[in-house]
């Protein structure tokens, strides 16, 4: 309690059977007390005296302390008497055993880390459960969902609409950009195979159908599943850690119709947009990189593009988007609604909803390669 | 029981404060005195200021003119942020106790108790366990509750962790911010026995956010009312009680105001007197 800063705690020997102790007995003194404690003495059966004269200072931590080593020397039986303690140190003292007797010493119980096995066995037991609360949220909307098609006027028609704005309308800069990029990437890639046999003019065909078929719906599908589904996450996460879920739930307003549906309209509405969009762009991207590097102008790439692409393939492509879309707002608004407790798990939750959206993404998509081979589409 | 200390030592000086949040006109030349040892409780209205006012006794806030001593320090020569080594010297000093305990949802309750002793002193963890497990204890919290998270708590538990975070460094100077808002009336009266005994033990100074009127009634040694910008009285609640101000008068009329009062002078006089 001592703001004028003293020397530190210390412990001094003049004889074996005195202990003269010095210095700031505070929290901020005592660093190298414990070092000293430890390797103390205590010689047994004698009569000790604990010097209190120097002490400059005193708080609870270091009334505990000496508390401490006052009962280790009584303990090893040796009677032991403190003296020369300034009068208002003694009264912390006493209050100090006071507060002491009432309450039991015991440390927390210390959790001990599982073993190997045992934490391999409460994860799989984790994601099984995980997977399943994942099932039932998807049945839960289902029914929902039923419903409010049985009574479209229960439609939100505002947050859909805002939700196509923030989702689809704010994302075009960086879904653009991206595969523009990626357009470029591909073409440049692609050129000097190509060059080898003199197939220039079929970069056409790389950009045309690498990007209408995969790369375009992908590259949306991630970046939104980033900047979306994130959003959805933390914000029904924070909502119910608020209360608000419940706070709804208690108004009649279901949930789910609230925050979920306008979601997941909307994203049905805005990601196939996106994706044309990604596809134009690409496109875009790999005609202005097959001029300079494999001389084949605007008018041939597309004369070839014409002839390579079908109609097919683009609609495969766009086709995918929605399915994209559905994943991400149910993963999203499913790792929300598990949040519980505070801003940590927030947090996390976020975190579990883009790594696990990005993740089922990339393997719907390739059940959907899988899937068209086999239809040779 | 040993008396009060209750000295003519301030402890905290506020003189000529005024705030504003825009046109908003918060506090105007408001002044207010905390002596060493006391039990000091600040009431006043929804948006009287009392919290702002909390904010800036603890350098989170700064007023826009004015000024403000604490501990002996004068908090307008202390530089702003986070890092400012007298920053730092002072708000060791005292403790605070958030309204809805601050404590941080990442760490056991234990941990953030000892957080403070790990950050700023040198002792061994062992030592520090020790404290902690002491500090939890002296708030009459179970030690199982050490292990759990702020999350598993209940409000009055979540209160007392917090109330044990804040006396981890042994602070001359503690600061409750709705200490029983929010509380059972057992769990209540446990703060209030809590409180009483840090005053009494340990000779804290302790300055209170408050609605709650059996808490000023028993627990409060002075009590400022907070009211348009300035502090309307200072005195005991008894003192107050016979004001004839009206921004006085509202706290003590009302059905809530009376039942408090009767109460305590039916079974407080005594403990009152006493003191």
């Amino acid at each position: 309690m001592n703001p004028v800063p003293a020397a530190p705690a210390a412990i001094a020997r003049p004889t074996p059977q005195e202990f003269a102790l010095s210095g700031a007995w505070t929290a901020r003194g005592m660093g190298a007390i414990a070092v000293q404690l430890s390797s103390l003495a205590t010689p047994a059966g004698e009569e000790l005296i604990v010097d209190g004269a120097r002490i400059e200072a005193l708080d609870t931590a270091g009334a505990w302390v000496l508390q401490s080593l006052l009962q280790q020397l009584r303990m090893a039986g040796s009677a032991v008497e403190l003296r020369d303690l300034r009068p208002e140190f003694a009264a912390l003292l006493e209050a100090m055993q006071h507060e002491m007797g009432e309450s039991e010493r015991s440390l927390p119980p210390r959790a001990h880390a599982p073993s190997m096995l045992a934490a391999l066995g409460r994860q799989v037991v984790a994601a099984a459960e995980q997977g399943l609360a994942l099932l039932s949220f998807v049945g839960e909307c289902a029914l929902a969902l039923r419903q409010c098609i049985a009574h479209p006027t229960r439609f939100r028609w505002r947050p859909i609409l805002y939700n196509v704005r923030t989702a689809g309308f704010d994302a075009l800069p960086i879904v653009g950009l991206l595969s523009f990029l990626l357009g470029v990437v591909v073409a440049y890639q692609g050129a000097n195979q190509l060059r080898q046999y003199g197939a220039n003019i079929f970069v056409a065909d790389l950009v045309g159908l690498s990007m209408l078929r995969e790369f375009a719906p992908l590259i949306t599908a991630i970046i939104v599943a980033g900047r979306s589904g994130s959003a959805y996450a933390a914000q029904i996460g924070t909502m119910a850690v608020t209360e608000e879920i419940d706070a709804m739930r208690t108004l009649g307003i279901p949930p789910l119709e609230m925050l979920v549906f306008p979601k997941f309209f909307a994203l049905l509405i805005a990601l196939p947009l996106l994706t044309v969009f990604a596809d134009v762009l690409g496109v875009f991207g790999g005609m202005f990189m097959a001029g300079p590097t494999l001389g084949v102008g605007l008018d041939d790439f597309l004369d070839r593009l014409v002839k390579a692409v079908s109609v097919t393939s683009y609609l495969i492509g766009v086709g995918k988007a929605p399915v994209f879309a559905a994943i991400i707002v149910v993963v999203g608004c499913f790792q929300g609604f598990r949040t519980h407790g505070g801003a940590d798990s927030v947090g996390r939750q976020t975190t579990r909803s883009v790594v696990q959206s990005i993740f089922l993404v990339i393997v719907a998509d390739a059940l959907f390669s899988v899937a068209f081979s086999a239809l040779d589409l | 029981m040993p008396s009060p200390r209750s000295s003519d030592e301030s402890v905290i000086e506020i003189s000529k404060v005024s705030t504003r949040f825009g046109d908003h006109v918060v506090h105007s030349e408001l002044d207010l005195d905390v002596r060493r040892g006391e039990i000091f409780a600040l009431i006043g209205g929804s948006g009287s200021g009392k919290s702002t006012l909390l904010r800036e006794m603890i350098l989170l806030q700064r007023p826009d003119s004015g000024s403000i001593r604490v501990l002996g320090v004068d908090l307008d020569k202390i530089a702003d942020g986070d890092v400012d080594r007298d920053a730092l010297a002072l708000r060791q000093r005292w403790g605070v106790m958030f309204q809805h305990g601050g404590l941080f949802g990442s760490l056991t309750v234990h941990e953030n108790i000892g957080l403070p002793l790990r950050e700023h002193t040198e002792l061994d963890d062992a030592l520090i366990d020790e404290i902690a497990a002491w500090k939890l204890a002296m708030t009459g919290l179970a030690p199982e509750v050490g292990a759990q998270y702020p999350s598993e708590l209940s409000g009055g538990m979540m209160k007392r962790a917090s109330l044990a975070r804040a006396l981890a460094l042994d602070p001359e100077l503690l600061f409750l911010d709705e200490p029983t808002a929010g509380l059972d009336p057992e769990s209540a009266g446990e703060v209030d026995r809590l409180v009483r005994k840090l005053r009494d033990r340990f000779g804290l100074t302790i300055v209170m956010i408050t609605h709650d009127l059996d808490l000023l009634w028993q627990l409060a040694d002075r009590v400022a009312v907070l009211g348009d910008g300035t502090v309307q009285g200072t005195g005991s609640m008894s003192e107050l009680a016979q004001s004839d101000k009206p921004t006085i008068r509202k706290f003590f009329e009302g059905p809530r105001g009376r039942a408090a009062h009767a109460q305590d002078e039916q079974n407080g006089t005594a403990s009152w007197k006493a003191k």
